[in-house]
């Protein structure tokens, strides 16, 4: 396999790349380097840090962050908005569907096993209406590349896709070091995100609620890996920064726990999942959310996003049937797309698994961060035997993909530039209409050769820029 | 608009930073006592725990009361909470709680304190080292204090954290002087001895008073003058009186901005009355070690008034 570098081609930079490259050319490796020290200084003075679970004394880490940016051209990005743009109308679509007349499983379309076997599926929301009609009001779309027209949906992060801090956190940094550089290259904003977040959210405001809504974010609290992304959105968006035990139900409302008495919230944007948001309805056991919310939602006197069940549709059960999901509820192919899958619980594709697993990469359909998955040509004959027995003994509980050959872009190493693999997440909001700001978060696996982008698995993270040309 | 458990995390934001700090003077001046008094060294470092409200836990684990033993107790142990380490990260936690009510520059203060102390801390600090890593914690805590008062909004964020301040102030300075009450009382020595008088300047120091009090009282260390300027002075930043009329400051511009008197409000009013009318001798008339812990009770009990007239849990 050929591997596709987004900064050279047949040596010399493409065309996206042109700009920087000749900038990159002129500039001394000694004083590259000591900015990448200084960004690092910087993010550790500001406590732009997450947590990683399971390691005790780095209870709080950096995501190491490279100063080579990743650039995508404004025509490949047009490319790419229809396509994300189309998958997320059918995501909505699906799940207004699935939770109501569930026309695509009396088509066939989809095996009704995979809904009513799956515990992602909320039966709490059958026949309720989030307001405005919107489901999944942000998500994650991580894009993977394979070649120069070869773009793939990896996954769809439907429930509550973290990272857009550091989108913004980036971009923040490289203007503070390489401000030049942005006066030679023209590069699409992406610092308005959170008002175009806070303007999403408001349009899907209860019906009841006239005039402006009142906006919280919900946090799990300071102890949770993403607090410093839940305390980032809701200072640039103006809005309270909630935890559970503030939140109470008064008179119908969910009401926060203020100085001078309850406050009523009319649109909450939670960052705390599905089982912990009402311990009256899920898991009882919850202190993070709020006894009762679920009553409040479906009376339809508060907008929780993203709405409660969110979960089905970005399974990777139902990953490998988005193809016929988007051209079920669109009408057209989707532009996007999906890595070729094997379902571990069909017979056929679970022994095809188990003889290919030298090949393949294989991912727990409910996991989640790369924790739990099995990349079959960097594993060793012993982890290939283990996993395969595990794979044996619940079948459903996985799915295979082949390897891809992931494009690189560049990191900036002590030996000079090196290709290391990367991903793209976009932020998308849905509301009243779309709204996607150019780029997103691009994650890089640092280690040589690696395709593990996860920063819980030592993974970075760069700006990325889409030109505007 | 602000949500109660904000409150509750700038109140006792406040209250660590002010905790630290105090927790370093008092090392400071322990080891002071010990360098100038070898004999009775261990006296004055339990005097020290005894004002500092952790003696009773040290003994749980500690028989000696060398300086090795206690500074390190009270700089590193994060078994007691309210050692300098201890004290900077529930500060820092509660400030990360928080961190959209501060200032950047307020947050980057505490959070570099907190990376700094924790540098300074990670191992035994040798007994050489200390008075530099005493003056850096100080350091720190005046970074915080300048970033907080040089840059944030004068609004309900900046009363409560200032409230907490205060009254974790006013603890400290009233426990320091209860600990010492009887080298202040007249009968004991009126006339001073050489031991009053490095006992005197010894509260002193430990509320960094010694230097203003020459400029007030040009020196003349006397009990009478000692406990007037500690306890009634208005304009010594550390004194009861100067802290209260702070306190009901705040309390009154949150009383203005939300349109209700509370019961806070009432106590803050009686004590910073009985601190403007007080001649020194009345308070020991009163008793001085009765007046101070009837101070402290009072003081603890205004903190929990204020949790619950503005709904902190």
């Amino acid at each position: 396999m050929t591997l596709f570098d987004e900064m050279r081609l047949g040596g010399q930079a493409r065309d996206p790349y042109e700009d920087y490259q000749s900038w990159f050319d002129r500039q001394d490796p000694k004083r590259l380097k000591q900015k990448a020290d200084d960004a690092e200084r910087v993010f550790r003075r500001t406590g732009i840090t997450f947590a990683v679970y399971g390691e005790q004394e780095a209870a709080e880490r950096l995501i190491p962050f490279d100063i080579v940016p990743r650039i995508i051209s404004g025509k490949e990005w047009r490319r790419l908005v229809q396509g994300i743009e189309q998958r997320v109308q059918a995501l909505n679509a699906f799940l207004e569907d699935i939770y109501h007349r569930q026309e695509i499983l009396r088509a066939g379309r989809i095996p009704k096993e995979i809904i009513s076997n799956n515990e992602a599926f909320l039966p709490e929301m059958i026949g309720v209406r989030p307001p405005g009609g919107v489901y999944t009001h942000i998500t994650g779309v991580d894009i993977v590349r394979t070649g120069e027209n070869d773009f793939f949906v990896l996954e769809d992060n439907a429930r509550t896709p973290s990272g857009v801090s550091y989108m913004l956190e980036n971009r923040e940094t490289m203007m503070q070091l390489f401000p030049e550089l942005f006066q030679q290259v023209k590069v699409l904003p992406v610092e308005n995100y959170p008002q175009l977040l806070r303007e999403s959210l408001r349009s899907v405001k209860p019906e009841h609620c006239d005039g402006k809504p009142t906006i919280a974010v919900l946090t799990p609290g300071s102890f949770n890996s993403a607090y410093f992304e839940h305390a980032f959105l809701a200072d640039q968006m103006g809005v309270e920064l909630v935890e559970g035990p503030d939140l109470r139900v008064v008179d119908g409302h969910v009401a926060m726990r203020t100085t001078q008495g309850y406050r009523r919230i009319d649109v909450l944007y939670r960052r705390i999942d599905d089982d912990y948001l009402d311990p009256l309805t899920f898991r009882p056991d919850s202190v993070l959310g709020v006894p009762g919310i679920m009553d409040v939602y479906r009376a339809g006197n508060i907008t929780i996003a993203n709405a409660p069940g969110t979960g089905i549709s970005d399974d990777k059960a139902i990953y490998s049937y988005m193809p016929e999901i988007v051209e079920f509820y669109t009408g057209r192919k989707a532009i996007l797309q999906n890595v070729p899958t094997w379902r571990c619980s069909e017979p056929d594709s679970l022994s095809y698994v188990l003889e290919h697993l030298d090949e393949l990469v294989v991912k727990e359909v409910h996991g989640s961060g790369g924790y739990g998955m099995l990349v079959g040509p960097a594993a060793s004959k012993k982890e290939r035997a283990a996993f395969a027995k595990k794979l044996k003994a619940r079948p459903k509980n996985y799915i295979a993909q082949p390897t891809l050959s992931l494009s690189t872009c560049p990191i900036l190493t002590s030996k000079g530039l090196a290709p290391r693999h990367v991903d793209l997440r976009p932020f998308v909001l849905v509301s009243d209409r779309i709204r996607i700001v150019p780029g997103g978060l691009t994650r890089v696996a640092l280690k040589k050769g690696s395709l593990v982008v996860n920063s819980s698995q030592g993974g970075g993270t760069k700006d990325t820029w889409v030109l505007d040309d | 608009m602000l949500l109660g458990r904000s409150a509750n995390g700038l109140f006792w934001m406040a209250r660590y930073i002010e905790r630290a700090e105090n927790m370093a003077r008092l090392v400071d001046t322990g080891l002071r006592l010990a360098l100038t008094q070898t004999s009775a060294s261990s006296d004055e470092w339990a005097s020290v725990l005894t004002s500092a409200g952790v003696r009773d836990l040290f003994e749980e684990e500690n028989d000696a009361f060398d300086t090795a033993t206690v500074t390190n107790f009270l700089l590193r142990d994060t078994g007691n909470p309210s050692s300098v380490l201890s004290s900077i990260d529930t500060a820092r936690m509660n400030a990360r709680m928080v961190r959209t009510a501060l200032t950047r520059e307020t947050w980057e203060s505490v959070n570099e304190a907190w990376m700094s102390m924790h540098r300074m801390l990670k191992r035994r600090v040798d007994e050489q080292d200390l008075p530099a890593v005493l003056d850096a914690v100080k350091r720190e805590t005046a970074l915080i204090r300048g970033a907080f008062q040089g840059t944030m909004l004068r609004n309900e964020i900046f009363d409560f954290a200032q409230i907490g301040t205060l009254i974790e102030r006013a603890d400290n300075t009233a426990r320091i002087l209860d600990v010492k009450y009887y080298v202040l009382l007249p009968s004991a020595a009126w006339v001073g001895s050489p031991l009053d008088n490095i006992q005197w300047q010894t509260i002193l120091r430990s509320v960094s008073a010694l230097r203003s009090y020459r400029w007030t009282h040009e020196g003349d260390f006397n009990p009478a003058n000692i406990a007037d300027y500690l306890i009634l002075n208005r304009r010594m930043p550390r004194s009861l009186a100067f802290c209260y009329r702070g306190i009901q400051d705040s309390l009154d511009y949150l009383a203005d901005e939300y349109g209700v008197r509370q019961s806070c409000n009432e106590m803050a009013d009686a004590k910073v009355e009985k601190l403007k009318t007080a001649a020194v001798s009345d308070v020991f008339d009163e008793g001085l070690h009765e007046f101070l812990s009837d101070f402290i009770r009072d003081n603890a009990a205004l903190g929990s008034q204020i949790a619950t007239d503005f709904r902190f849990h």
